[in-house]
């Protein structure tokens, strides 16, 4: 009896996607942050492992917020 | 006297009226010649803004563009407008949004009563609200004092009573101290005597072949199974030791015939609002319940927060603790902001892990020895930090203010002044 849950699908998890490499300079560029000035998450993190992601990637998080309507954030992934 | 005045006012309104009509009618008209930016057109505008402005905000200026059938001056006018007030409005830089977050929640929640059970709606549950509530969530507690779920079906059931009962009986967990009229230890035999009750049985939906499976499984080597007539069981452990006879009667007693660890009782409810059949569970195990056929992966729900860091991630985390903690605020009538609970939990969700707001998290993993000792456990910290060697860079508030350095870097505080030594503007 092993179903197969995605749990990006859940209420809760909102929307993310991995950045590309090109895509992380340009928006670290523009908003002139490091990456180590962003939230992390862990590879071994639910989320992170839906998406596929490797230690040193950025997620990015499109979550639905209540004062903006839309709000972007940024992880982080970490090795663990 | 009033009728007369009745008749005038009604005469007086006509009047009004039609030369409404004509303004309106006019109004149109002059528009159709002025005739406002099309939704395209004031999209692009708006969207230009995208960096700045958040998007309901931007929908609504497209929205009120259109429908004031504003031309391209105007909304370029009005947006300059908004944007101007949106970024005079925004947090100043350097001010110190975690101490008015922690005055805005402290306060409000000094209002609580202390102690609220609520019943949700049905009889045998009672959930933990209030302040107990506020500080599980805050204190990131492994697990809840009232752990609950509350499990949604997915479509093709979740209107048919049977197959929600089905699958609450499913999940609920059924052990052998749940089905036994009763259970008594013979230390003569050193055996284990079940005396079921035919009623839970099938209250339950369980067999005696069930249960003698189940035994069986955790009999050991010299352990003999015997079913005497047609509800008594008869186990002869083999076992001497009397502790470890015990031992072995307790596992009998919770041994699980039936259902998911952790949940000890469940309610079928029907949700006047959605128009369905849920399940609420006493207990969570968020992992084993989303595994069950039928459970609709989206909705179903806990409050026990580090099962959904677990199962759903740091993001699910940290929706589930700003929705937790508003429900609890709310649920009190305390009208806090939600942006400083927003600022808990992204504090709270940082670093991948679930923090504490206390002692071993967000205030106890401060850079400064001297914050921390500020904070709790003085000498501890003190004395730690002196072995370790440890190097305080003065950052933080709390640290200027021991040593009594001013200004303390808050507010205008922060700013530093970077000077070109000998640069003269003249030249440049």
């Amino acid at each position: 009896m092993v179903r197969k849950v995605n749990i990006l699908k859940h209420e809760l998890v909102p929307e993310a996607r991995l950045l590309t490499k090109e895509e992380v300079k340009e928006i670290f560029r523009r908003m002139e942050i490091r990456i180590s000035e962003i939230p992390w998450i862990f590879a071994s993190d639910p989320m992170a492992k839906a998406l596929g992601a490797k230690p040193g990637d950025v997620i990015m998080i499109i979550r639905k917020s209540k004062t903006s309507g839309k709000s972007v954030a940024f992880r982080f992934v970490m090795p663990g | 006297m009033p009728r007369k005045k009745a008749k005038k006012t009604t005469r007086s309104k006509k009047r009004a009226s039609r030369r409404k009509k004509k303004t309106v009618k006019a109004v149109k008209e002059e528009k159709r010649i002025s005739r406002g930016i099309s939704y395209e057109e004031a999209f692009a505008l708006v969207e230009r803004y995208s960096y700045i402005l958040p998007q309901n905000l931007r929908e609504e200026l497209i929205s009120k563009i259109i429908e004031n059938e504003m031309n391209l001056e105007e909304a370029t006018e009005l947006l300059n407008e908004v944007v101007r007030r949106y970024q005079n409005s925004l947090v100043d830089p350097g001010e110190a949004v975690g101490m008015v977050a922690a005055q805005s929640v402290g306060e409000p929640s000094t209002q609580m009563t202390l102690r609220t059970f609520h019943f949700a709606g049905v009889r045998e549950f009672n959930v933990t609200l209030g302040l107990p509530r506020l500080i599980e969530i805050v204190d990131a507690r492994r697990v809840p004092s009232t752990p609950i779920m509350h499990i949604y079906l997915e479509d093709d059931v979740k209107n048919d009573k049977d197959k929600v009962l089905d699958i609450a009986r499913k999940i609920e967990l059924t052990t052998v101290e749940n089905i036994a009229k009763d259970v008594t230890l013979d230390y003569l035999e050193s055996s284990i005597i079940i005396d079921l009750d035919p009623e839970m049985l099938e209250n339950r939906g369980v067999t005696v072949e069930d249960v003698l499976k189940m035994l069986n499984r955790i009999k050991g080597k010299k352990g003999r199974i015997e079913r005497q007539g047609d509800y008594t069981i008869v186990f002869y452990t083999g076992i001497d030791d009397i502790s470890r006879l015990r031992r072995m009667f307790d596992r009998v007693l919770g041994l699980r015939l039936k259902g998911i660890k952790g949940i000890n009782h469940t309610i079928i409810r029907y949700d006047e609002e959605n128009k369905e059949y849920m399940i609420i569970a006493e207990g969570s195990n968020l992992a084993a319940v989303l595994q069950v056929e039928g459970v609709d992966i989206r909705r179903t729900r806990t409050n026990n927060i580090s099962e959904i860091l677990e199962v759903l991630g740091i993001e699910a985390t940290r929706t589930a603790i700003i929705e937790e903690m508003s429900n609890v605020l709310s649920e009190q009538g305390l009208d806090v902001d939600i942006r400083h609970i927003m600022l808990i939990a992204d504090a709270m969700t940082l670093t991948g892990r679930l923090r504490q707001v206390g002692r071993h998290g967000v205030a106890g993993e401060k850079a400064s020895v001297l914050a921390r000792a500020a904070f709790e456990v003085t000498v501890k910290h003190l004395t730690d930090a002196a072995m370790r060697g440890e190097v305080d860079d003065l950052r933080g508030v709390t640290e200027n203010v021991i040593i009594g350095s001013r200004p303390i870097p808050l507010g205008t505080g922060i700013v530093k002044l970077l000077m070109k030594y000998g640069f003269n503007p003249k030249e440049q």
